[in-house]
């Protein structure tokens, strides 16, 4: 199979360091991965090409970049499959990171948020003579955010983090999840006080791009959302984040539909004069928009009815979230 | 000149290089012991390839299992030559590790009672492999490292180990290339180096290993004066993928996976009726080539079948490698079998050390793969290499940090050494030879020549060819001339590694006139105790390697003829 692979290079040795796009005709097998074609390459073309890579087999993590615009692991992309008819792949650095060469990036400031987590278990109490004793479940539920690899993909596309580098990120926040939601921890608390602050759980937009790259099915947006409910079922409250979700919870089932005005009002509270003056020049971009919510917020035709089953699908999804609330036992 | 070597010389009392499970648990275990300690890793942690190890970890932890079972099964898995005070060792310290990782925070699979799962193993008379579905060696991996940030453990990752230091037959550090800063630094260690670097699967052309599986510090120690011991004991692994060659985990067959021929037979059941596909790996890979051989394979493949297994078992404990099937070979292993062959995986020999981590260079440890306790011998039970880091990683790290220390200062001329010897392959003019040529013609001429079954004719020939690539790697250029993660600067510098690497391995072959474990000689196909019983040992010299003998310590298991 012929491939015409388009890499984003950088050298930071050049005279004057500049991005630049080479293109290279290889030649590989029908079932070649892109990783593949990139060592191809760089064996049989252009030794100077920098990547990262080992395993070949999806667990080492080493060679998250982006092909054809998405993050994703070149191990484990079929360069068939991105190729399409034209044949050509465009690879490029992950986004979000400082490139150092090629397709090789500074993970440092990635892996300084994931420090920030606190990423190890913090068990309270004596420890057990033996294992500590947990439910199968919890470990396979566990197993589900372990699975990731730390490759940096969903870091690479996240869109929060474009525009505000503060933001810990997917990543760092499914490895948070992954010790608040462990038995065996004793701190749960304390890490949710601490997750909640800015830069943290909700921050997220809820974009889903990192559930869509992650090449390990790990989810971390959705881990994010349950860090979310685990922080306001702990109390945590008082953040804009967790206001504006209970608000939108409350509004929604007093009438049926989303009050529009009340939410920012109830959000950032009806006294909380410099932020609401803030959001003024957004009400104004609504003005020509025809956006305005209406200051007449009716209720929709048979509201009864849609409370009584909005409270049943709340019973429904409190009880689903039974299991994973199980406590670690000392063995 | 000059510019490139750092002046400052960077001093730590243990300098720990490699940083997969053995090298990190070094680390942590030795700044318990309150001595600085550094990680020197080409890759980043996370990145090392103990993250690739699949199927488990064993321990004997079962009601009716003992460490002494554990011990007996190893010590037969090794053919004999594994030393059974280390094996001793590593089987009675087994669970209180495994238990540790636990506290650590490793999630491995439960039982109905909340208690630590266990699933059979190849060779194992009891189910006592520890597990995390089909992931156990990543979920270590990553805990490991969060106990090395917990200790706050600096690590210069992306640093790459070019050479140690010995003063007066003492080693008292090492120089490494900083690939990001493209800068040399000269560590000092002034209580010891212990090298964590793993396996050199790279040698071998296809292989289960991942691509910085190069043998790095086998090679750093052996140039340095330390002994490599039973180099010659390489394992196949008997299910890699088809195509990629990639590892499919012994759980696989642990969880009951068949292994069949073109004729749809479980052809096990010739070679070892007893233990059928969890004989151990050396039986089932040999098995696997005799019917590939003999014309009952499928493609030059045999089949792994699972589909009996049924959807939730596959799901549940083995889905890495479902998608790795699918994803690399298109095969939906629900639907149809596995198209699996046998393949280079692990080196059993490595830096001889004793049971504390010491090699035989003062100053200088080494554990994991590639080091050599010995507790593999001549094959290693799978589940075994998970538990060795652990183990002998703790206690090289702790005999490093307890040794006296060597407080003589050090220069930094190590590091000006190794810029003039890089600059030296960066003046090399370009002959038409490509480092992956030369890595290329290693590759398959081990894997043809001193592969599963082995002959005099043919180890020969194979010690012709590699002395040859030695001698073109002598004038092989560097064709990117950059500082800053010039890669195939890197390369270059692992292939003159693991040249020196695959003579010892085929020299060693030549040598010894039986066969045991992993090693085959078509030639000499009996076990010979009289003869044999006994350690390679290899040292360096200009020349090639001159070997020498050790014996193995036997406590209280005699060897005996082994079928399973």
């Amino acid at each position: 199979m012929r491939l015409t692979v388009k890499v984003r290079r950088y050298n930071p040795e050049a005279p004057k360091p500049q991005p630049y796009w080479q293109e290279y005709a290889v030649e590989v097998e029908p079932a070649a991965t892109v990783l593949d074609a990139l060592i191809r390459i760089r064996e049989e073309i252009d030794e100077s090409l920098a990547l990262r890579c080992s395993c070949r087999s999806a667990i080492c993590g080493s060679c998250a970049m982006r092909i054809n615009g998405h993050a994703g692991l070149a191990c484990k992309t079929k360069a068939s499959v991105v190729a399409g008819s034209t044949g050509v792949i465009t690879v490029e650095p992950m986004g979000n990171l400082p490139v150092i060469k090629d397709l090789v990036v500074d993970l440092a400031p990635h892996w300084g948020k994931v420090q920030a987590v606190e990423p190890w278990l913090q068990p309270t109490g004596p420890e057990p003579q033996g294992e500590y004793l947990a439910s199968n479940e919890a470990m396979l539920h566990l197993a589900g955010v372990m699975n990731c690899i730390m490759c940096g993909a969903c870091v690479s596309d996240c869109t929060v983090l474009e525009v505000d580098p503060n933001f810990l990120g997917p990543a760092a926040l499914a490895k948070a999840y992954r010790f608040v939601a462990d038995p065996r921890d004793g701190v749960a608390r304390e890490r949710l006080s601490k997750y909640s602050a800015y830069g943290g759980i909700w921050d997220c937009t809820r974009c889903f791009e990192c559930v869509q790259v992650c090449p390990k099915g790990v989810a971390p947006m959705e881990r994010i959302m349950a860090l979310r409910e685990r922080a306001i079922a702990m109390g945590y409250k008082d953040t804009y984040g967790a206001r504006h979700t209970l608000a939108f919870e409350e509004l929604v089932e007093h009438s049926g539909r989303l009050d529009e005005l009340r939410l920012p009002l109830k959000t950032f509270g009806y006294t909380n004069l410099p932020k609401l003056i803030s959001l003024l020049p957004i009400a104004v971009r609504t003005l020509p928009k025809q956006k305005v919510p209406s200051p007449f917020h009716k209720p929709i035709p048979e509201v009864r009815k849609f409370q009584a089953t909005f409270r049943k699908a709340r019973q429904v999804s409190e009880n689903e979230r039974q299991p994973t609330a199980t406590q670690a036992k000392q063995g | 000149m000059g510019d490139r070597a750092s002046d400052q010389v960077l001093t730590y009392d243990v300098v720990v290089v490699g940083a997969g499970l053995a090298g990190m648990r070094a680390a942590v275990e030795a700044v318990r012991q309150g001595v600085k300690v550094a990680v020197v890793s080409k890759v980043h942690p996370l990145r090392s390839h103990s993250t690739a190890a699949q199927g488990g970890i064993n321990a004997a932890l079962g009601e009716n299992d003992s460490w002494e079972k554990h011990a007996f099964d190893t010590v037969k898995g090794s053919d004999y030559l594994g030393d059974q005070d280390a094996i001793e060792v590593l089987c009675r310290e087994a669970p209180q590790d495994i238990l540790e990782l636990e506290h650590m925070g490793v999630i491995f699979n439960r039982r109905p009672d909340g208690r630590l799962a266990q699933r059979p193993f190849g060779g194992a008379g009891f189910p006592r492999t520890c597990y995390v579905a089909d992931i156990t060696g990543q979920a270590i991996v990553h805990v490991m490292w969060e106990q090395l940030l917990k200790a706050g453990v600096p690590v210069y990752d992306e640093w790459f180990a070019t050479s140690l230091v010995v003063d007066d037959g003492v080693c008292v550090g090492l120089v490494a290339l900083d690939l990001r800063g493209g800068r040399l630094h000269t560590f000092q260690a002034t209580r010891g180096v212990v090298l964590a670097t793993g396996g050199l699967g790279r040698i071998y052309q296809p292989t289960t290993n991942g691509i910085i599986c190069t043998g790095d510090g086998m090679a750093l120690a052996y140039r340095a004066g330390a002994a490599l011991q039973d180099m010659e004991f390489t394992q196949f692994h008997p299910t890699t993928l088809k195509g990629s060659g990639v590892l499919i985990t012994e759980g696989a067959r642990g969880e009951g996976g068949y292994l069949l021929n073109k004729n749809g037979e479980r052809f096990m059941a010739k070679y070892a009726p007893k233990m059928m596909e969890l004989a151990s790996r050396d039986v089932v890979s040999r098995a696997e080539m005799t019917e590939i051989l003999e014309g009952r394979g499928v493609d030059g493949c045999v089949l792994l079948d699972l589909r009996h297994l049924g959807r939730k078992i596959i799901f549940e404990r083995l889905y890495q490698i479902y998608e790795l099937a699918r994803d690399l070979a298109g095969v939906d292993a629900l639907q149809e079998p596995i198209p699996i062959r046998p393949g280079m995986h692990y080196q059993m020999g490595g830096v001889k050390t004793d049971v504390n981590g010491a090699t035989t260079l003062p100053g200088l440890f080494a554990a994991g793969e590639c080091a050599c306790v010995s507790v593999h011998g001549a094959n290693r039970l799978g589940g075994n290499s998970l538990l060795e880091t652990v183990v002998f990683g703790r206690r090289a790290g702790k005999a490093a940090a307890l040794r006296e220390a060597h407080t003589r200062p050090l220069s930094s001329a190590p590091a000006q050494d190794e810029e003039k010897r890089i600059r030296s392959l960066f003046a090399r003019e370009t002959n038409g030879d490509r480092c992956a040529t030369l890595r290329r013609e290693m590759g398959t001429t081990m894997n043809d020549l001193v592969g599963i079954f082995r002959d005099a004719e043919g180890l020969k020939e194979a010690l012709a060819r590699i002395r040859a690539l030695k001698e073109r790697y002598q004038r092989l250029p560097v064709h990117h001339q950059g500082w800053v993660f010039n890669t195939d600067l890197v390369q270059v510098l692992e292939l003159g590694g693991m040249l020196d690497l695959a003579e010892v391995m085929i020299v060693g072959s030549l040598a010894r006139q039986e066969s045991r474990g992993a090693h085959s000689r078509r030639d000499f196909p009996q076990r010979d105790d009289v003869h044999w019983l006994k350690h390679t040992l290899a040292f360096y010299t200009p020349e090639g390697p001159r070997l020498d003998y050790a014996p193995v310590t036997i406590t209280r298991w005699q060897p005996q003829e082994r079928s399973y």
